[in-house]
C-alpha cells in the first residue's frame, strides 16, 4: 500500500468498510445512494409483482386482503422514498460537483448522515411487517381514521417517515449550499447546467414540504397516543383536514419526483441531437413556474371530499395551468431534436421514451384535473395508470437514462450497447403492456387498492400482470449492464460519447472521474 | 472566508426556512378553520354544534320540507343509537322536536359526543337548532339507555329548490383527555 500511497497520492482512497461507513467523498456517497435505490427498486418491485400475481385472476389467490393492503402501501412508500428519491440524490451527489466544477459537496459530513439514516429508516418500515397486525395497510397517503386503526406498524411507519424526511431535508440543504456557494468562477446562475437547475428548485421544494409531512404525521401520532383531536371529529377535529395538509405536501412531492428527471433529459437530448438545448432560459423559468404552481393545486387529489364549487373551479384551473410550462418543456425538447443529427444510444432511447410516455401520463393528468370528470375517475385504476405513467416511464426511465449517460464517466468503462438496448426495448414494450390496460380498467370502473375484482375485468388484468412480470425481470438486464461496466470493458474516453459534443464540465475530466476532482476550480468563460 | 465556515449564513437561513415550513404545517390547522368559514362549506359553521338565539316562529304552511335522520356509530359495537323516526315532514318557520335513542352496551361508564352533519352542506345555515344533545358531551352509566331530544326550525329563507334535508349524527366515544378539554 505504501507504494500506492507515494505514487497515487491524488487518488488516495480510504480502504475497507470504513471507506463506506465514514464516507465523505461525494462520489462514494453518490454510489451508495444509487446502490441503495437499486436495492429498494427491487424490494418495491417484488411487492409490485406480488400485487400483480394476486390480480392475475379474480378471486383470492395468494394473500389475505390485509397483507395485500400492506403490500400496496409499502410498495408506494418504498418506491417513492426508497427508490426514486435516493436515486435522484445519488445522481445529484455524483454530478452536481462535477457539473459546477466544485471539489465536493459543501457539507460532506452531513452528506454521510443523510445517507446512513436511510437504511435504518427502511429497516424500521419493513420490519413492521413482522409486528402484530402486519405492515402499514392504510395506503401510503395515511388517511385517518383508517391509518390510526393500524396495529403496531403505526409508530414504526411514522418514525420511518420522520427519518426519511430528515434525510431528504439534509440532502436538499446540501444541494442548495453546494450550488449557490461552490460554482466555479464565471459560472453565473444562467450558465448552470439544467440538471443543477432542476435540482436546485427540487431542493427548495423539499425543504418547503417535507417538514409539512413531518407535521402531518406528528399530528397522527399525537391523535393516536396522546388524545389530541386534530383529525378526530369527537374532539372537534376533521379527518378531511389531514387530506388537505397531506396533499399540500403531496403535490409538490410529485414534482420533487419529476423535476430532476426533466434536468437529466435536458442534458441528454442536446448531446445526441448534436445541437444546443433549445430555449435554455425558457426551460429554467418553466421549471420555476411548475414549482410555484405545485403549491396551489393540492386539492385536485380530493375533489370528491366535499368542497365549494369555487374551490373546485380554482383547483381545476390552477392544475390545468401547469400544462403550460410543462408544454413549454416538451416543445423545447422536441425543438432541440428538430433538424438535429440524431443518434440512438441507450441514454437517448430512454430519454425519448421518457418524452413520449411522460407526455401520455401528463395528458391523463389533464383528464383527471377536470373536476366534474374526476368524480368518475376518482379511486379507479385510471388514476393508477396515470401516476404510474409519469413515475415509471417518467421518473424511473429518466434515472435509467442518466445512469446510461454517465455510467462510463463513473466506471471508466463503456458498457455493452446491445445489452442496454435489449434492456430498453424489453422495458419499454412491457411497461406499456403493464400500465396501458389499466386505463381501460379504470374507465370501466375497477376501483384501486382491492385484492379481488369482478370478472369482467379479468382479461386486461391478465395482460397487465404479464407485462408486469416481463418488466420486473427485464430490470435484471439493467443490473447486468451496470455490473459489467463496473467490472471492466472497453476504456471510455474523457468525452465518452464520441461523435457528439456533450456540454458540461464533467466531460473535461478523465474517465473514470478521479476520486478528487476540481481541487483547483476551472475558469468559465 | 473558505471552508465550511463560509457556508454558515446560508445554512442558517435554510434551517430557518425548514423550521418555518414545519410551523406552517401546524398553522394549516387554524387556517383550515378560517378557510372553511370563508368558503362557506356550511356544516361546521352555521350553528350545527351550538344553540341558536331565540327564534321567532313564522310558519309557512304552504311549503313542506322532508327532514331525514341518520345515525351512525364510527366505532361499531359499543352503542345502540338510532332516531325514533327516520324522517318527518315539516313546514319552514315552525319549531319541531325529534328524539334519538341511545344505549350504552358496555359495562362501564362512557362519555359520548354526537357530531352532526347536514346534507346538502350549503343549506346548513338554514337549519337552526335551539336544543340538541350534540351541544355537549353525554354521560352514560354502564348499560344506561336514554331518549335524547333535538329541537329545530327550518329558516323560511331556505332556497326554493330544496325539499329535502338530511341530518346525520355520528356517535363517538369521547377520549378522557378530549372530554376534559371541552
Amino acid at each position: 500500500m505504501a507504494h500506492a500511497d507515494t505514487h497515487d497520492h491524488h487518488d488516495h482512497k480510504p480502504t475497507g468498510i470504513g471507506r463506506w461507513l465514514f464516507a465523505t467523498n461525494h462520489k462514494d456517497i453518490g454510489t451508495m445512494y444509487m446502490v441503495f435505490a437499486l436495492v429498494m427498486f427491487f424490494i418495491g418491485g417484488a411487492m409490485a409483482l406480488g400485487i400483480r400475481a394476486e390480480l392475475f385472476k379474480p378471486g383470492m389467490q395468494f394473500f389475505d386482503p390485509g397483507f395485500y393492503n400492506s403490500l400496496v402501501t409499502s410498495h408506494a412508500l418504498v418506491m417513492i422514498f426508497g427508490a426514486v428519491m435516493p436515486a435522484f440524490v445519488g445522481l445529484a451527489n455524483w454530478m452536481i460537483p462535477l457539473q459546477i466544477g466544485a471539489p465536493d459537496m459543501a457539507l460532506p459530513r452531513m452528506n454521510n448522515y443523510s445517507f446512513w439514516i436511510l437504511p435504518f429508516a427502511f429497516t424500521l418500515l419493513l420490519s413492521s411487517f413482522f409486528t402484530a397486525g402486519g405492515g402499514p395497510a392504510g395506503g401510503w397517503t395515511l388517511y385517518p381514521p383508517l391509518s390510526l386503526q393500524a396495529g403496531d406498524s403505526f409508530p414504526l411507519t411514522i418514525f420511518a417517515i420522520h427519518m426519511m424526511g430528515a434525510s431528504s431535508i439534509m440532502g436538499a440543504i446540501n444541494v442548495i449550499v453546494t450550488i449557490l456557494n461552490m460554482r466555479a468562477p464565471g459560472m453565473s446562475l444562467l450558465k448552470l447546467p439544467l440538471f443543477c437547475w432542476t435540482w436546485l428548485i427540487t431542493a427548495y421544494l423539499l425543504i418547503a414540504v417535507m417538514p409539512v409531512l413531518a407535521g402531518a404525521v406528528t399530528m397522527l401520532l399525537t391523535d393516536h397516543y396522546f388524545g389530541t383531536s386534530f383529525f378526530n371529529p369527537a374532539g372537534g377535529g376533521d379527518p378531511v383536514m389531514f387530506q388537505h395538509i397531506f396533499w399540500f405536501f403531496g403535490h409538490p412531492e410529485v414534482y420533487i419526483l419529476i423535476l430532476p428527471a426533466f434536468g437529466i433529459v435536458s442534458e441528454i437530448i442536446p448531446t445526441f441531437s448534436r445541437k444546443p438545448l433549445f430555449g435554455y432560459d425558457a426551460m429554467v423559468y418553466a421549471t420555476a413556474s411548475i414549482a410555484f404552481l405545485s403549491f396551489i393545486v393540492w386539492a385536485h387529489h380530493m375533489f370528491t371530499v366535499g368542497m365549494p364549487l369555487s374551490g373546485q373551479m380554482f383547483f381545476m384551473m390552477s392544475t390545468m395551468l401547469i400544462a403550460v410550462p410543462t408544454g413549454v418543456k416538451v416543445f423545447n425538447w422536441t425543438t432541440t431534436m428538430w433538424k438535429g443529427s440524431l443518434s440512438f444510444e441507450p441514454p437517448m432511447l430512454f430519454a425519448l421514451a421518457f418524452l413520449f410516455l411522460f407526455t401520455i401520463g401528463g395528458f391523463s393528468g389533464l383528464m383527471l384535473a377536470i373536476a366534474p370528470a374526476d368524480f368518475q375517475y376518482q379511486d379507479t385504476y385510471f388514476v393508477v395508470a396515470h401516476f404510474h405513467y409519469v413515475l415509471v416511464p417518467g421518473a424511473v426511465f429518466a434515472i435509467m437514462a442518466g445512469v446510461y449517460y454517465w455510467l462510463p464517466k463513473w466506471t471508466g468503462h463503456m458498457y455493452s450497447m446491445s445489452l442496454a438496448k435489449w434492456h430498453f426495448w424489453v422495458s419499454t414494450v412491457s411497461v406499456n403492456v403493464l400500465f396501458f390496460p389499466q386505463h381501460f380498467l379504470g374507465l370501466a370502473g375497477m376501483p384501486r387498492r382491492i385484492p379481488d375484482y369482478s370478472t369482467q375485468f379479468t382479461d386486461w388484468n391478465m395482460v397487465s400482470s404479464v407485462g408486469g412480470f416481463v418488466f420486473g425481470f427485464s430490470q435484471l438486464l439493467f443490473v447486468a449492464v451496470i455490473w459489467q461496466s463496473a467490472r471492466g470493458g472497453a476504456k471510455a474516453s474523457d468525452k465518452v460519447w464520441e461523435g457528439t459534443d456533450p456540454a458540461g464540465l464533467e466531460w473535461t475530466l478523465p474517465s473514470p472521474a478521479p476520486y478528487h476532482s476540481f481541487e483547483t476550480a476551472p475558469e468559465i468563460h | 472566508m473558505s471552508g465550511p465556515r463560509r457556508h454558515r449564513p446560508l445554512i442558517g437561513r435554510l434551517l430557518l426556512f425548514t423550521a418555518g415550513s414545519f410551523a406552517f404545517g401546524f398553522a394549516l390547522v387554524p387556517l383550515y378553520s378560517v378557510l372553511c368559514k370563508v368558503w362557506d362549506t356550511g356544516n361546521r359553521w352555521y350553528g350545527t354544534q351550538t344553540a341558536q338565539a331565540a327564534v321567532i316562529e313564522r310558519p309557512d304552511a304552504d311549503r313542506v320540507v322532508t327532514i331525514e335522520f341518520i345515525a351512525s356509530i364510527p366505532h361499531a359495537g359499543d352503542w345502540e343509537f338510532a332516531p325514533h323516526a327516520t324522517s318527518m315532514q315539516v313546514h319552514p318557520g315552525k319549531l319541531y322536536e325529534a328524539t334519538f335513542h341511545a344505549r350504552n352496551l358496555t359495562a362501564a361508564a362512557v362519555v359520548a359526543q354526537a357530531v352532526p352533519s347536514i346534507a346538502p352542506s350549503s343549506v346548513a345555515r338554514y337549519f337552526k337548532k335551539t336544543e340538541c344533545f350534540c351541544f355537549k358531551p353525554q354521560n352514560f352509566t354502564a348499560g344506561e339507555s336514554r331518549e335524547m331530544p333535538i329541537r329545530f326550525i327550518v329558516d323560511p329563507a331556505l332556497p326554493p329548490d330544496v325539499d329535502r334535508i338530511t341530518l346525520s349524527y355520528s356517535f363517538f366515544d369521547l377520549p378522557q383527555s378530549a372530554a376534559a378539554g371541552r
